[in-house]
């Protein structure tokens, strides 16, 4: 036998009689009177900026302010003036010199705000992660209370990879004293479309 | 992993020399135990998420074979390849002809507690490959040379003027420099360039699902990311008993594993590994390494539902002021003595005994493992076994003599308080390892027999 049958008959040896799956419990799952402010202090608590905006003109009118760099700016949505949209052909190691990435966002989640991207949005793997600053945009009607919607909102969807991402990237290993930027984005903007 | 020969009540009376040490490592682990409260409590259906939590994982163990099959086809059928691996051994062999075939030297890795488990970095380090561990605190452990003492936060024994030491010695940071912030950039800007220049990545695997084939792992920091994404060749380990059956179970986990880990709402990030990218390998190596065997353990297989958040280390008055070299193992911590003895009960007969069996891990448990009461029964396990440590065995016989002779009890009453009040040095010397870090009570006038035929009513 190889070890894959070794392993196989080894558990079904081992293991205990069936018992049956529970429901997932989305009836008793916490929900908020007004998600959109859950939402943003959960995302402000956990070191990531929100900003309301009424239209892509203001998500320009800010990064241009904000991130004073004004180079290396990408984006994957059409129609932010002056922002490059990202070439999909690029390696991804030559993203490393991207200052700001601006992707759209699925949903957020209220609970513990977060926000759900695919390669969708993001197509390319690395950028979410690579770039220095991270700013994606969001509609307010898009935001869910919890985590059981937010698996019931993807559904069987068949992205090749998504991720929720839920502020900066940050680290405490170092005496428990919290620092953003560990590796990747070093802050994180939700731009919310109301 | 350990080559110690030395047990946790030694290894902890080194930790404990320094006393403001201990403080401080007990009251860090505290601090973050209290987060965990907070952020529990912002969830009113705290409990029902935990019921939920322990009843999938419930049904993952009585049905490990079926899921582990379908994840198999779900995954294969997405071009991911999938191996086999009974013992740590094989798991780094498996890694290694990897390597191999892909020519490749230089690796990075990120938190994977498996691969402590499996020694892989010894392993792989004796082949000439080097392994650059791309977690913050697994990085300085790793630089240190040392094993980390903790699975969610592997440098809390570190302070941050060692760690300018460390960095000012292999990062050429300034002498002196023990800022947070500043280590945490030098540290970011000397891995960037491993990230960039490694074209294989090992990852852990939080949870794999059965139902899409698919597997997702949390950081906070993205390096799991920043070096699956930029290489050639992805390798996720993961312990057979990281299946969970469907998606949506997804969404019961991860509301429970980061805000019993550290307070945290969630992990900044959970990525969903799906497909591959074009052109990359992925690899899925499966292991087994004793976990069928604790499968078949009735009072032990509840240790198997573990998800790593690690609440019960930091709430654990042992852990807390032994810190986590002390239990010799990879995974410390109550939950580590209890899977630890399942893969070698003589190596690891003390492990079970760290603990004053007060409860307080299971109460945290996200999965509801019943963690104090599988202590007990290691206890007794290996008591029968005969590998119980020597001091506790000559106690214990001498304990249940006495105990089941009522005169013989009587006498050794009498007998003891006289020893006290005339002789207490006999009990209080260094040959008594209880009386360590403890007084004696002051001795009773009457024995609570003498007191009871005094004032008994009849």
């Amino acid at each position: 036998m190889n070890s894959r049958e070794k392993i196989l008959a080894a558990v079904k040896n081992n293991q205990p009689a069936l018992q049956e799956l529970p429901q997932v419990m989305y009836a008793e799952a916490i929900r908020y009177e007004d998600r959109y402010i859950q939402f943003t202090t959960v995302l402000k608590a956990i070191g990531g900026t929100a900003v309301e905006i009424t239209g892509t003109k203001e998500i320009v009118d800010y990064v241009n302010y904000t991130f004073t760099s004004h180079q290396n700016f990408v984006t994957t949505i059409p129609g932010l003036d002056g922002i490059n949209m990202l070439d999909e052909k690029l390696d991804p190691h030559v993203l490393e010199n991207i200052e700001l990435a601006i992707l759209n966002a699925k949903f957020g989640v209220a609970e513990n705000g977060s926000v759900w991207i695919t390669d969708e949005e993001m197509r390319i793997r690395a950028l979410p992660f690579i770039c220095q600053h991270l700013s994606v945009v969001l509609n307010k009607i898009d935001i869910v209370n919890n985590m059981h919607e937010a698996y019931r909102q993807i559904g069987n969807n068949n992205y090749e990879f998504g991720v929720f991402i839920a502020g900066p990237s940050k680290t405490a290993d170092i005496e428990q004293s919290l620092v953003l930027g560990a590796h990747g984005p070093k802050t994180m903007t939700v731009f919310i479309l109301v | 992993m350990s080559s110690t020969t030395q047990t946790h009540p030694e290894l902890s009376a080194i930790f404990n020399k320094d006393e403001a040490r201990v403080e401080w490592h007990d009251e860090t682990l505290w601090w973050i135990r209290q987060k965990r409260d907070k952020a529990a409590w912002t969830i009113p259906e705290w409990e029902k998420l935990r019921d939920t939590a322990s009843a999938i994982k419930d049904n993952v163990l009585s049905n490990l074979h079926e899921y582990l099959l379908e994840f198999e086809k779900k995954a294969t059928e997405k071009g991911i390849m999938i191996h086999w691996a009974a013992d740590a051994m094989e798991h780094n062999e498996i890694v290694y002809s990897i390597l191999q075939q892909n020519k490749v030297g230089q690796i990075v890795k990120s938190k994977s507690m498996l691969t402590e488990e499996c020694g892989l970095n010894e392993f792989l380090s004796a082949k000439n490959i080097d392994v650059v561990d791309t977690d913050l605190g697994e990085r300085i452990v790793q630089l240190a040379n040392e094993h980390p003492s903790h699975i969610v936060l592997p440098c809390i024994h570190w302070k941050k003027e060692e760690i300018g030491e460390l960095f000012h010695k292999h990062l050429n940071t300034p002498k002196g420099n023990a800022d947070p912030q500043f280590l945490t950039n030098a540290a970011r800007i000397h891995l960037r360039e491993k990230f960039l220049t490694r074209r294989i990545a090992i990852t852990g695997v939080n949870f794999a699902v059965a139902e899409t084939g698919e597997f997702v792992v949390c950081t906070n920091e993205g390096n799991a990311d920043m070096g699956a994404h930029l290489a050639d060749v992805h390798i996720a380990c993961m312990g057979i008993e990281k299946i969970i059956p469907k998606r949506e179970h997804l969404g019961v986990f991860l509301r429970l594993l980061t805000r019993s880990a550290t307070g945290q709402p969630i992990t900044t990030y959970s990525s969903h590994f799906n497909k591959p990218i074009a052109g990359q390998q992925v690899h899925i190596v499966l292991v087994d390494n004793g976990r069928t065997v604790q499968l078949g353990r009735e009072s032990f297989r509840n240790s198997l539902k573990c998800i790593r958040c690690a609440a019960c280390f930091n709430t654990c008055p042992v852990y807390r002021r032994s810190g986590g070299h002390s239990y010799h193992t990879a995974i410390a911590g109550p939950i580590g003595a209890i899977l630890a003895p399942n893969l070698d009960m003589k190596q690891y007969a003390d492990l079970p005994f760290a603990s004053t069996l007060c409860g307080s891990c299971s109460n945290v448990c996200p999965v509801k493992i019943d963690i104090h009461q599988q202590l007990y029964k290691w206890r007794q396990v290996i008591t029968e076994e005969g590998y119980s440590p020597n001091t506790k065995t000559a106690a214990m016989k001498v304990m249940a003599a006495t105990l089941s002779k009522p005169a013989l009890f009587n006498f050794a009453a009498t007998a003891g308080k006289w020893v006290m009040k005339y002789f207490p040095f006999m009990v209080g010397n260094k040959l008594n390892p209880w009386y360590k870090q403890r007084e004696m009570p002051a001795v009773p006038k009457e024995s609570f027999t003498q007191w009871y035929k005094k004032n008994r009513h009849e």
